[in-house]
């Protein structure tokens, strides 16, 4: 498969988890584990640029797909403009939702550019925070609609 | 320059928005040993023998230990501990980090496997083999109140400790005896899940040559972690670095000592193998402490105007299985907080502790005050129904200091509140919610008979928190002090280095204290690093939890760069060849006064403190300061919250449509953090009004401990919020800083309830449990209808 660009090769026992193959076997971190029955979205990535919840799919099931990962988001050390809306709305705590936050946040912007507020919160539904109580985490997903500079699923 | 007081945009974010954030699971480290735990899946019962032949025999296994095995290696010095033994009778069952003979609740370690892999540690796991004896388990509070089974087969009772609070007891009934109205009412807190997004998580690094152990823990206390596991292992304190990475949140869920710790510290001191193991979510509800489960009952007594005379309180509190680290305490951190914001001559508490055979309790974001301010909040509008008065005119007539500006008043519960100003923060709630609008727009439903009702709830809190003046803190029988321990240092090139004994999991420390240094030094933000939450940079620290990190930890930074200035200040009148009194400090700069060209920026004088070519006779180098800073009292954050809610009727569905929220936590750092923390925070309590709650069946087990049954609320259940804020600074500290970490959740639980209650009312509806989920609502409204028959 494709990971942030890169071709990645392997082999995994055919039960492995996508996040695990993520995390465990290409250090990918950035990708967090909140739960343990797809239900918090912390995990989320893009596979072929639609937003998966990585615990939801087998690595193998990943083979050949363009996979985007958290660490895939921001080019040449500039933040992604989803990842500065959160900064600058405040849209994170503990941090450990984020990933899993931004990488949902920028597929529901390719699919709607415009969202209302409760779009966003629908579009959002799948990915639990226990820090912000989703005030902020929904303005920085408008300001980033807004600005109409969000650069979409990868 | 004034950095403090101004939003400030977080200098945490760019590290956890681009995945460079670095958790206890993201640590992978060679050689790593993977440890499965095998949990007991009855509540109570004897153990008459393991099997673990299976297990070891699986690929990848290097080895599997009983509780017993474990016991019989020594490995332990002391049980789990608790640090607040709260009478000198308290009844603590012993607490070790597996159980050896008989299991005291689902989950409880019987045994550990270690494996190469995550994955293999899981599958060994399921290979062993338990022979259990069930035994009568104690599934509730009531069922240990009644006592017929107890929750430790050698104990002759579940009660754990009888804890008093009547400062005057004559007082108390006389106030019961001349009251024109009283009221009475028995809440349920139910149990919580805390479910901090990052489930709990340990790595266990031992360095055999020397003896050396480094623990990375998820973890609040990292500080307190090492001083107990010395004394729970035996391992020399002076071996331990303990470090809490980045840490996904915690709501005091890691404020304890757990098994796990303990058992990864000893595996990997005994292997000479790293040990890991990270908790899965479904595991948590046993491997992590619950919070809340207590049973209140409340009684007010009030004059013809609803004048407060007296509150009675008694609780029946759900420690669980075992006490651990804060367990008996929780209860009692409310015990001061019944009488809320209100002038309540007299006052009693009593709190009866019990064991049950449930996960352990422990402190949950507000711990103790969000239990008392539900119950005063929801008497209060019992009273306002009894006397006939609104819910905002009941507040007015009996608010401390007649709801005027106040500082250092003793409260009845043997307090002394800060400072306060309660009525104007309760105007500017009402004015933002447009409160009289919304009493008409309800009034309006009501007359068209309409499906969906309006219900507006307020509640006014306050908090204790600034945790703690050491002094009430051993007054309280409990194990350590309150203060908290700052270094500021001023680096060779101008730089400055905060070292923090506070230990953030997402409040944003780093940012705050490098504004506090920021405003007092005259430095940019930018030029602050703050290092914290690693036992060999902080050695001294007593953690994040309780609000305290500004109050107490920021305060001493503050202090500190007082010192700072005060030595910097000697050697520019050195080098200034002036006297140090005729020396301005301002914007970073030293300046004669009257001679504006003499001047040197306090950069100079740290090189100048740096090289010491040209120091004052006697003075050290180096310009660094430490300061430990032990609070003289507690910090009184408040402010009143209004809860918006439309029921349906028809279904019993509560929507929380508004919600606005005036708080009042003092001078404020950053305002965007102070935010953040208050719509956290609301969420949370909201949680518990409407939709979270353990739940148990009769045998004490869990019935939802995955995220598919326990509710947490996603971005759809609650709305954006409005707040707003007054400010009345402490006298607590010079600072004037309170706190802000857990008042949202301590006001929110009470509005929202006060909220659906009043949408109820015209039904005659005067209560409802938590979490008022649409079944419970319905069936009050079908019970209602049928004259309160269901």
């Amino acid at each position: 498969m494709t990971v942030n660009g890169q071709s990645r090769a392997g082999d995994v026992e055919p039960r492995t988890l996508l996040v695990h193959y993520l995390r465990d076997d290409l250090e990918l971190t950035g990708t967090n584990i909140g739960c343990d029955t797809s239900s918090c979205g912390a995990c989320t990535v893009h596979v072929g640029g639609e937003s998966v919840k990585s615990c939801t799919m087998l690595a193998v099931q990943a083979r050949g797909e363009d996979v985007t990962t958290i660490e895939g988001m921001a080019t040449n050390g500039e933040l992604h403009p989803m990842q500065q809306a959160f900064m600058e709305c405040h849209g994170l705590q503990c941090g450990y939702c984020t990933p899993g936050m931004i990488m949902a946040a920028t597929s529901l912007l390719a699919e709607n550019p415009n969202p209302t507020e409760a779009e966003v919160r629908e579009g959002l539904e799948g990915n639990l925070c226990r820090c912000t109580g989703y005030h902020n985490i929904v303005k920085a997903v408008l300001q980033a609609a807004d600005g109409g500079t969000n650069g979409g699923a990868s | 320059m004034t950095v403090m007081g101004t939003p400030r945009l977080r200098k945490e974010d760019p590290k956890l928005l681009t995945g460079e954030g670095k958790y206890v699971d993201d640590l992978q480290v060679p050689g790593q040993l993977w440890m499965g735990m095998v949990r007991s899946p009855m509540a109570h019962a004897r153990i008459n023998g393991i099997d673990t032949s299976a297990a070891e025999a699986a690929d990848g296994v290097h080895a599997v230990y009983t509780g017993a095995q474990l016991n019989d290696m020594g490995l332990w010095a002391a049980p789990l501990p608790c640090a607040w033994p709260v009478t000198p009778d308290m009844v603590n069952p012993p607490h070790y980090p597996a159980a050896t003979d008989e299991v005291h609740h689902v989950g409880e370690i019987v045994a550990v496997v270690l494996a190469d892999s995550r994955y293999g540690a899981a599958d060994a796991a399921e290979l062993v083999d338990v022979d259990y004896e069930p035994l009568p388990a104690v599934a509730s509070i009531e069922a240990a109140r009644d006592g017929s089974a107890t929750a430790h087969s050698d104990l002759e009772s579940n009660k754990a400790y009888h804890w008093p609070l009547i400062p005057d007891p004559d007082a108390l009934e006389a106030a019961f005896a001349n009251a024109t109205h009283t009221v009475k009412a028995e809440f349920v807190q139910q149990r919580l899940i805390p479910s901090a997004m990052e489930p709990r998580g340990v790595l266990a690094i031992p360095s055999p040559a020397g003896g050396d152990l480094t623990l990375y823990s998820a973890t609040q206390v990292p500080h307190i972690l090492k001083v107990m596991i010395a004394a729970t292992t035996g391992l020399p304190e002076g071996k331990l670095r303990i470090v809490a990475p980045a840490v996904g949140g915690g709501f005091g869920a890691k404020l304890n000592i757990n098994p796990d710790e303990i058992l990864a510290a000893t595996l990997a001191n005994k292997l000479s193998r790293p040990v890991r193991w990270t908790e899965s979510r479904s595991e948590a509800a046993f491997s992590t402490h619950q919070g809340r489960g207590q049973i209140q009952t409340i009684e007010l007594a009030a004059d013809a105007d609803g004048k407060l005379l007296g509150c009675r309180v008694h609780l029946d509190a759900d420690m669980g299985a075992y006490m651990m680290l804060i367990t008996p305490g929780v209860p009692l951190l409310g015990s001061f907080l019944y009488t809320g914001v209100y002038a309540v001559p007299a006052f009693g508490f009593t709190c009866d502790g019990y064991f049950t055979n449930l996960t352990p309790t422990d402190a949950y974001r507000g711990a103790g005050r969000p239990e008392a301010s539900y119950a005063i909040e929801r008497a209060m509008d019992l009273l306002a129904g009894e006397v006939g008065v609104g819910p905002d005119e009941i507040r007015r007539r009996n608010y401390l200091g007649g709801g005027e500006h106040f500082e250092n008043l003793e409260t009845p519960a043997t307090l002394v509140f800060d400072s306060g100003n309660y009525g104007p923060n309760l105007d500017a709630a009402l004015e933002m919610a447009g409160y009289a609008d919304l009493r008409a727009e309800q009034q309006a439903r009501r007359d068209a008979g309409s499906s969906t009702q309006l219900g507006i709830g307020l509640c006014t809190y306050v908090e204790i928190c600034g945790l703690a003046p050491s002094r009430a803190l051993g007054g309280l029988n409990y194990g350590a002090g309150g203060w908290e321990h700052a270094v500021v240092r001023f680096l060779p090139t101008g730089k400055v280095e905060v070292v923090s004994g506070s230990t953030p999991h997402g409040q944003g420390h780093e940012t705050s204290w490098s504004m506090i240094v920021a405003d007092k030094l005259g430095v940019d933000p930018d030029d602050v690093t703050v290092l914290h939450s690693d036992t060999a940079i902080s050695p001294l620290g007593l953690d994040t939890y309780g609000s305290r990190s500004l109050a107490v930890g920021g305060v001493a930074i503050a202090m500190a760069c007082d010192k700072v200035i005060d030595k910097a200040k000697e050697i520019a009148a050195h080098q200034l060849e002036a006297n140090p009194d005729d020396l301005e400090f301002d914007a970073g700069s030293f300046t004669v006064k009257g001679s504006p060209d003499k001047t040197m920026p306090i950069q100079s004088v740290a090189f100048g403190a740096f090289t010491a070519h040209d120091l004052p006779d006697d003075m050290e180098p180096n310009l660094q300061e430490q300061v430990t800073f032990d609070p003289p009292n507690f910090a009184f954050p408040f402010g009143t919250h209004v809860a918006v809610v439309e029921v349906d009727e028809e279904t019993g569905r509560v929507d929380l449509i508004d919600y606005i929220a005036i708080d009042d936590c003092g001078n404020q750092v950053n305002p965007l953090i102070v935010e953040g923390q208050v719509h956290g925070g609301i969420v949370q309590g909201v949680a518990q009004a409407l939709w979270e709650g353990a739940a148990y069946d009769e045998d004490g087990n869990c019935k939802n401990p995955s995220f598919l049954d326990y509710l947490v609320p996603s971005p759809t259940e609650v709305p954006s919020m409005k707040l707003g804020f007054t400010t009345t600074p402490s006298t607590s500290n010079p600072l004037g800083v309170k706190g802000v970490g857990e008042a949202g959740t301590i006001g929110s639980a009470a509005a929202v309830i006060n909220a659906v209650c009043d949408a109820l009312s015209p039904h005659g509806i005067k209560d409802l449990p938590m979490p008022a989920t649409p079944a419970v609502v319905w069936k009050a409204i079908q019970s209602s209808k049928n004259g309160g028959q269901s």
